[in-house]
Order: C-alpha cells, then structure tokens, then sequence
C-alpha cells in the first residue's frame, strides 16, 4: 500500500511522522462535478440525464487548492489531494496535480456509491487518517452538485478536530518562537460571516473551508499537466481503508432521499418588447403602475 | 468518539422540536422567528412540544419571552461567555448533551454561517442525519417522520429526502423561505436556565476580533434587488444599475459571471452559489438566467426581467419582462422611477 513511505515514517508507536524538512503537510478533499448548468431533467422519468456532460473540479474546490498552493509557495510543504468518486474522478485529481498538487489518492469502491454527507465525512476521515500527520485540511465551500457544504465541517468532526469555515482571507502562519521551530503551530484567518469577518485563531491541525474571495486560482502550467499525466495515483478501496460495507453507500448513509420532482413555478407572464420610443414609454409606464399596484414604490 | 450504546436509534424514545434560535452578539436573530414559524407547524403536526435553544450570554429575559410569544412552548438557555460568540466546539459539545438529555426527535436551524457550520459537525458526533438548506418542511402522516424538501442537482428539482432511523432527524433551513411567526398575546410557556460545565466549553479555536462589513448581508435583508449579469457589458456600465437601485433604495445583487470577471465582489452574488434571496421586488437586468441563478432569486414575489434575447430562461421566471436594449431601458427607467417617488 503506498502510503508515501518515502516521506513519512512510522515512530515508535506507531503513529506517523512528517520529514522535519517537510515544513508544511495540506490535505485538499476535492469532487469531481458535472459542470453544473448543462444538467437537464428527463421530463418523461425525471431522472437526470448525466450522459454527455461534462465533468469538471468542483469549481469551489479550485479555491481550496489555490489556498494550498500559496501556502505552500511561501512555507514549503506538500499537498495531498484526495476525492471519493468513480474512476474518473482521477480525471479532477490530476487536474489537481496540473496546478502544482504534490501527490493524489483516489478512494473508489463501488461500496461507496450512494453514500450522504455523513457516509461521505467519514469515509474521507479514514483516508485521511491513514495519510499520517498533517498541519491543515482545507476543502472548498461546498459542491455545486450537492450543494450541501456539510462534508467539510463533518470531516473535522469525525476527526476531533476544530473547523473554520467559509474562510475569506489567510493572515499568517504562526511559529513557535520559544520553541525555536520553523514549523508553524497555529494560523490566524479572516471568517466571511453574515454581517462581516470574523477574525479567528487556531492551533493547528485544523480543517478550513474557504469561500470564493480567498484568492484567484493559477491555471495549470504545462509542467505539471505532463506530471500529471505519469502520476500514478494510488487507489484506496473500502478495505483498504477497514470500512465495512454496512457503513458506507446507501446502507451506511443516515439520509435517504425517497423523491425528486420538479418544482412548477405559476406565474402570470406578460411582456413588452421595445423596439422604439414608444414602446420604451409603453413598457415603463406598465411597470411603474404594477409597482405602484404593488405598493413597491 | 460517541458511545453508540448510549444513542441506540430507537425512533420512539424520542420527542419534542427543537429550533436552534440564531444570536447575533447578546440579541436573538429575527431568523428565529422563522425557524419557530416552521418548528411550530411540525411540532402541531407532531402533537409535541416546541422548543427554542439558545447558546449565548447576557441575552434579555424579554428576548427569550418574546420566542414563547411566538410560538415556543420551552426555552432552552445555555448561558456561557464561552458562547457569546460562535465556535464550533463549545456549540457542538453543549448541544450535544442536550440531544442526550432530552432526545428531541426533530432539531432544526438556519442555514446560515453559524448553522452550516454548527449543524453538520454535530450531526456526526450525534450521529444524526442532517439535511442542508431545506426550503420546505412537512411531517409525513404515515410515518411521522420530517419530510425534508430542498432544491437539488442547480435548482432544477426539489428532492424530498427522509431520515429513516437516525434521531434527532435535523435540517438547516434557508433563511427567508419563510415569514417569521408573528407575536401573539398571552402565549405561555417554560423558561430553563442552563449553565453548562467547563469541559464543554474547551475549544482549539480563539475569535480575536471582528470586521463589520454591512454589504455582505445587505442583498439577503433587502425589500428591493436591482440584480445585473453579463449583459451590462464592462464595470464601468453597473453605475447606471446603481442608478436605479439608488433611485428604489434597492440592494445591488449580480449573477455568477458578473462577479466572476471582478465587475462585483462576491457579497452581491445571487444564485446557487452565491446568495439565496427572497425580496418583494427582482429586477433583473441583461441577466440571461442560468439554472443556478433562477434557483437563488425565483422565490421573489415579484420578478421583473430586463433582456434582449426574448429566448432568455429569465423570462420563465418573471412576472413582467421587458424586451430590449438595457441601455435605453434602464436610465429611463431611473428617471421614471424618482419622478414616481418625489410625490
């Protein structure tokens, strides 16, 4: 099981250690996603019709790599950047990896399939536990499929640890001075929050998530797609990972969904074109007598 | 992590609704009156009690009154200086006990920062199910159970999701997807004070500050958005859509793209993954509608769109729609509108 042998080791109780020359370990989770606006319903079943579309990174995800990434640029580090999903979504693992990702594991079991957002936590948890140390798990806001954005804070609970979400801005890295360490101890970020930032400190490891605002992901560089393309990407399977069958997929999943249809949206239409002055007028006046109807002006 | 003997997910041992009342600083949030609005018409459905939790500090008898006054039968008041602001572990942890103690069957909260964050972490520890951003709650007759409705897959379908055996059954639910419940006289009900013990109160997190920053909630609070997209062309154009929410006293909102090319900061962005808002009034302007823009703003009660592709997906959403050159439309719309307003 390759499980970065030549970077990390084993003490002697067993528990994994970094490289001390590795100053920073990140682990990114991200999802492969249907490029959401090109989804259409079957009118006739109304399932999906997933052929055809295309599958992309989860666009939020790009920020949580891009985040890695400048970390990384300014501490030195390696990036981890794991997904659960079908054998393509390798395809979103070396497009990671194309950006400047350090390595990539793939957790694909058909076991998995299924699974809801606590199924989901936990399976990506118990790779992450088996990936050894680490300093910070940064995951995106949510994905614009599932739209959920609850598997990043249920990851940090299955693995006790603390999560800031919807961070915004990453203000430094904190070392330990007494302790005479490069390594950073803590991190001080801005928390986009309803009414304005929160400005939060924490020990780390800590899992983040972040929002779109925190920066503007790099394109991939030609050096790294051809990285990419010869990486191999180790693949875990649930008992790779000692999960059981029962706690995974539909049977380990909490949530059930048991009906989709589509919402009808009843609304009386009426519309104007403007093609002249007139019509400009006429479709004004229109307007601004339903607003007055509506007592909106 | 949990001792799962202790959480055997016998569905009948539990009852009661619970709402996770929203504080902001030492206030309750007004997005409590529409959890209660919501708690209170399964809790009926249920026969069961309502009630409101609220984690905090130095919040107001009057404030915990006025959740009975409108509609909870019991207060829940966990009072820390630990929990005057949100973090995630003290807030887990103390809730946590409470499920423990008193084996709520349904626990609902707002999707909101606080309880997008709050909510899944603890459904782990308590090994809940948890479904995000309901827009709709109902209590199945047959079973009893939470019948939790949420757009899925862009807005395109509403998705009916159960949680079969797992207790409490929780939910987040949009804020403004429904009206706050109102005040009624003479309601009656239970206050319990709560001073949880230091261990729950630990946390790994520190909250140093805070930065306020109004125009990050201002597009979710507002009667009136003037919302623009792609069709507006370059930054340099929105001043004339600014124009015109200044002329309404409208929030300024903007699709994906607009604010992707920099145009707008992301606070102004109206969709599946910006904001969800519903305003009496929507006017959306050169704004083609994409599935994940319809699904953030198509519950406005009135939609006016602005477009000059008659094909665009906007006008199956809107109650009245103008089809033409944004750029004539618009300011003389302005003009029309502040003539309408001086009298």
């Amino acid at each position: 099981m390759p499980i970065f042998k030549e970077r990390s080791t084993k003490n002697s109780s067993g528990k994994w250690v970094n490289d001390k020359n590795i100053a920073m370990r990140i682990i990114v989770p991200i999802k492969q996603v249907p490029s959401s606006d090109d989804v259409q319903l079957d009118p006739q079943t109304g399932t999906l019709i997933r052929q055809g579309v295309e599958a992309i990174v989860n666009p939020l995800d790009l920020y949580a790599i891009e985040t890695a990434l400048s970390i990384r640029d300014k501490h030195g580090g390696e990036i981890i950047v794991i997904s659960m999903g079908p054998a393509q979504a390798a395809e979103a693992l070396r497009e990671a990896i194309s950006m400047g990702a350090d390595e990539a594991v793939l957790l694909c079991d058909s076991v998995f399939a299924g699974s809801d957002t606590y199924a989901t936590a936990y399976v990506l948890s118990t790779a992450i536990k088996r990936l050894g140390e680490y300093d910070l798990i940064i995951c995106g806001e949510r994905a614009t499929d599932g739209e959920t954005g609850q598997v990043g804070p249920g990851i940090a609970s299955f693995l006790n640890l603390p999560v800031i979400t919807y961070v915004s801005k990453i203000d430094e890295l904190i070392e330990n001075h007494r302790k005479q360490s490069k390594h950073p101890e803590g991190i001080r970020v801005h928390r986009l929050i309803e009414t304005g930032y929160e400005i939060i400190k924490a020990d780390l490891p800590v899992v983040l998530t972040v929002v779109k605002e925190i920066a503007i992901p790099r394109l991939p560089t030609l050096a790294g797609k051809i990285r990419a393309r010869n990486l191999q990407i180790p693949i875990w399977s649930a008992s790779d990972l000692g999960i059981e069958k029962n706690q995974v997929g539909l049977t380990g999943s909490l949530t059930k969904v048991v009906k989709i249809h589509k919402p009808c949206i009843v609304r009386k239409s009426e519309k104007i074109t403007v093609e002249n002055e007139l019509s400009r007028q006429e479709a004004i006046n229109r307007l601004i007598s339903i607003l007055q109807d509506k007592l909106l002006l | 992590m949990i001792d799962k003997n202790n959480l055997i997910n016998n569905t009948q041992s539990y009852g009661g609704v619970w709402i996770l009342a929203e504080v902001a600083g030492k206030a309750i949030d007004k997005v409590s009156f529409e959890l209660l609005s919501r708690g209170r018409q399964l809790a009926d459905a249920r026969s069961t009690e309502l009630s409101a939790v609220v984690l905090g500090w130095r919040i107001n008898q009057s404030d915990l009154e006025e959740l009975i006054a409108r509609g909870a039968d019991k207060v829940i008041f966990v009072e820390s200086p630990q929990l005057e602001h949100f973090l995630v572990e003290p807030h887990s942890a103390c809730l946590l006990e409470l499920i423990k103690q008193y084996r709520p069957e349904i626990l609902i909260a707002a999707a909101t920062t606080t309880g997008r964050t709050l909510m899944p972490y603890l459904a782990v520890r308590a090994r809940a199910g948890l479904t995000a951003d309901c827009t709709e709650l109902k209590i199945d007759k047959e079973t009893g159970g939470l019948l939790q409705i949420r757009p899925a897959i862009g807005g395109n379908v509403l998705a009916t999701i159960i949680t079969p055996a797992a207790r409490p059954q929780m939910a987040t639910v949009r804020p403004r997807s429904t009206k706050p419940a109102p005040m009624q006289k003479g309601r009656t009900g239970e206050i319990v004070r709560i001073n949880p013990p230091a261990d729950l109160l630990k946390s790994c997190l520190q909250r140093l500050g805070f930065e306020s920053d109004q125009s990050t909630h201002s597009i979710q609070d507002a009667d009136i958005i003037v919302a623009v997209g792609r069709g507006i062309g370059n930054a340099r154009n929105i001043r004339i859509v600014e124009e015109l929410a200044d002329a309404l006293d409208a929030a300024i909102g903007a699709s994906r793209e607009v604010v992707d090319r920099g145009w707008l900061g992301y606070p102004h962005q109206v969709g599946l993954s910006g904001k969800t808002v519903t305003p009496k009034l929507y006017i959306a302007i050169g704004i083609s509608g994409a599935v994940q823009h319809l699904a953030g703003m198509q519950t406005a009660e009135t939609i006016v769109a602005i477009n000059e592709d008659p094909q665009a997906p906007i006008f199956t959403v809107a109650d009245f729609g103008i089809i033409g050159d944004l750029f004539e439309i618009v300011p003389a719309l302005t003009e029309r509108v502040r003539q309408a307003r001086k009298k």
